[in-house]
């Protein structure tokens, strides 16, 4: 079942065309990986799967329903797609249990009682249980990151997309964050990341998007790609990168 | 009288306003120049002296930022006498607007100095220089870079605080208003006209600053935001 | 001639402090007022407001202080409504303050990083509720040590209010000096009241900023 839909959609800041025709389709429990150069638009890709930037033309669709301001609130938005962001975004403010419960609580408008149990369990799997009254300051980048795939976890979404959630991280804090990703995988979350990790890419994703200049420039299952690219500009990559 | 306004009534006064402008501007490039000159002396001491000096200048930084500028002026034009030393009016306000800007550019150039000096003084220190001469030579232009906006407000805010030097006498901007709208009573229009002239002036000096700024700092061009 | 003693002279100074002190809380608590709506008028979506604000806020920063007491006072004079030094000097203090609270708080609230906007987006939350929960908070102790510097500001800027008149600390020294003719010793005291007035708080805000900096805030 195709659980989100992009069907040829442009974005252009200013001049510069960022996006420039798309078209994707990912199923339920598909795990998509997207790499290509810096600049190809993948952020950008991604953020209008969430609306951060709002697209020009094209349509895009999630769960059948239509992705834009008229026909999906940002409450409603939010139950349908969460993001994990390369520089975390944790509230400073509030603990590691306020972060992931604030959005359960006033936007969706559920109980504190159930906000919170649902909030141990969301840590629990991604291995912070003992954490839920520290402050983000007080954790590793690599526990900020697992605390901000928690809270995004907490609204529910059908889809995650994670934007390069390990490039900010030090090297010996990269594999925690990836094996919490890993484990979503195999229960069956539909994940759509961005990433550089060419390994991860290969071992976890179901399909492989390569963007090249605005464009999807070549995909496929990640075995085949990366041992018999077709394209001489994802040889190159490849060769760059591995 | 009806609250209209005439500004044609200030046409005969024109050369005090003339005369107050000039004093306004001369005083206030004369005390930026100076004022900044000491800032830097007083920044580097405070970081470099010895402790009697650095205590010394602390107390002068503390009570020159925690007291109002015309209880400054008017120790010094009045209460200095007091003690045998006899200024007159300009020179007063002169000190008080050089001893005003100089403290709290100290101030924001010694933050601007601990940002940079670390590693521009091991540098300077590697490459055999002392102190000083890295304090010259790779620390201050830097250091100055950093904080630059912060000191053009200062200096602006030192202009516009300058207006009260027309109480003691000094035939600035403010006192040429006074004047005038004591002989025309159109107080209103004149210190509406002479606030504008002022607007000007900040407005004016800010620019000025900036292109001097692009030049001295052309180094920088590439990595400013 | 009356002959006054230090002690007179100290006494009728300390009495004086009083009026420096309500005219403070006055402009700190009108300008904090004025300068909160300011601040959300300099927010909102509509272009014209933000100009709006940014006007004012130019207009009062870049014109001196004492121009601005003058054209109310005697602004309000020519108008054919004469209004006394107290309310000239409440009234010009308070916009006086407001302005520059404005331009504080504005600056803390798009101190908050950008990422917070964005997370907050993501999950779902409208404007109001990213600004309730999110952003106000982390703006609001950003924004408490610059505040608390400025009422020194405020405090000095109360001495100017002695030019049209008004009472307060600086102007019962230029009167103490009129009947003694000691000088030295009336405005050094006048200094050093100011200074009992203002140092404090200064440290205070320092201290609040290097707390802020601790914490990895700042
Ligand atoms: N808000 C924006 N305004 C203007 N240009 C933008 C904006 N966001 C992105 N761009 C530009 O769009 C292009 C694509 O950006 P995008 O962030 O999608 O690339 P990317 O593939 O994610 O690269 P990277 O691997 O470096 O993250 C870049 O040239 C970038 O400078
Ligand atoms: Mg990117």
């Amino acid at each position: 079942m195709t659980l989100v839909y992009v069907d040829n959609v442009h974005k252009a800041f200013g001049d510069l065309e960022v996006l420039k025709g798309i078209n994707l389709s990912v199923a339920q429990g598909e795990v998509v990986a997207i790499i290509g150069r810096s600049g190809s638009g993948k952020s950008t890709l991604l953020r209008c799967l969430n609306q951060l930037e709002k697209h020009d033309s094209g349509k895009i669709t999630i769960a059948d329903k239509q992705l834009d301001a008229a026909s999906m609130s940002p409450k409603e938005l939010s139950e349908n797609v969460g993001m994990v962001f390369q520089s975390f975004n944790l509230f400073p403010h509030k603990t590691v249990g306020e972060n992931v419960c604030l959005a359960p609580l006033v936007v969706r408008g559920e109980g504190k009682t159930e906000v919170e149990k649902i909030a141990r369990e969301v840590l629990e799997k991604v291995g912070l249980s003992d954490k839920y009254d520290s402050y983000p300051a007080q954790l590793s980048g690599g526990q900020q990151q697992r605390v901000a795939i928690a809270r995004a976890l907490a609204m529910r979404p059908k889809v995650l997309l994670c934007d390069e959630v390990t490039s900010a991280l030090d090297p010996e804090l990269v594999g925690e964050v990836l094996r919490v990703l890993e484990a979503l995988a195999a229960e069956g979350m539909t994940l759509i990341l961005v990433t550089h990790e060419m390994g991860f890419a290969r071992d976890v994703a179901d399909r492989v998007v390569f963007m090249h200049q605005g464009r999807i420039h070549e995909e496929g299952a990640p075995s085949e790609l990366f041992s018999n690219p077709q394209t001489p500009e994802l040889k190159q990559f490849i060769s760059a990168v591995l | 009288m009806g609250p209209t306004l005439d500004f044609l009534t200030l046409l005969p006064y024109a050369s005090e306003l003339l005369q107050g402008l000039t004093t306004t501007v001369m005083l206030t490039v004369v005390t930026t120049l100076t004022g900044l000159t000491l800032a830097v002396a007083v920044a580097y001491l405070r970081v470099n002296g010895q402790p009697w000096v650095r205590w010394g200048l602390s107390g002068y930084v503390e009570v020159t930022r925690n007291t109002p500028f015309i209880v400054q002026l008017f120790f010094i034009f009045f209460g200095l006498p007091g003690l045998g030393i006899k200024i007159d009016a300009i020179t007063a306000a002169f000190i008080a607007m050089t001893l005003n800007l100089a403290a709290y550019s100290a101030e924001i150039l010694r933050a601007g100095i601990s940002a940079t000096a670390k590693g521009q003084l091991e540098a300077g220190r590697a490459l055999g220089m002392t102190t000083l001469q890295s304090y010259r030579h790779v620390v201050l232009v830097p250091a100055f870079a950093r904080v630059y906006p912060a000191l053009i407000s200062q200096s602006i805010i030192v202009m516009l605080g300058s207006a009260v030097v027309s109480q003691i006498s000094v035939f600035d901007l403010t006192y040429a208003a006074n004047f005038i709208q004591s002989r025309n009573f159109r107080s209103f229009e004149v210190y509406l006209l002479i606030t504008l002239v002022y607007l000007l002036l900040a407005f004016g000096m800010r620019r000025s600053f900036m292109l001097v700024g692009k030049r001295v700092f052309a180094y920088q061009q590439g990595e400013q935001r | 001639m009356i002959e006054f003693t230090f002690w007179d002279i100290l006494r009728n100074l300390l009495l004086a402090t009083r009026w420096t002190i309500v005219l403070s809380l006055i402009a700190f608590v009108g300008g904090a007022t004025v300068g909160l709506v300011l601040t959300f008028m300099r927010l909102s979506s509509s272009r014209w407001l933000q100009r709006l604000t940014a006007l004012y806020v130019d207009l009062f920063q870049g014109t001196p202080l004492l121009m601005q007491l003058f054209l109310i006072f005697f602004g309000a004079a020519a108008l054919g409504h004469p209004i006394s030094a107290w309310w000239a000097a409440s009234i010009a203090l308070t916009l006086f303050t407001s302005a520059f609270l404005c331009d504080i708080w504005r600056g803390c609230l798009e101190a908050v990083a950008k990422g917070q906007w964005h997370a907050a987006r993501v999950l779902g939350m409208n404007y109001f509720q990213s600004m309730r929960h999110v952003i106000l908070p982390q703006a609001l102790r950003l924004s408490i040590p610059p505040t608390v510097g400025f009422s020194v500001q405020v405090i000095k800027g109360t001495a100017l209010a002695s030019i049209i008149g008004f009472v307060e600390l600086t102007k019962a020294g230029t009167m103490l000096n009129n009947a003694t003719f000691e000088p030295f010793t009336i405005f050094a005291l006048v200094a050093l009241l100011y200074f009992a007035l203002c140092y404090p708080l200064s440290c205070y805000a320092r201290y609040l900023e290097k707390k802020l900096y601790d914490a990895g805030l700042r």
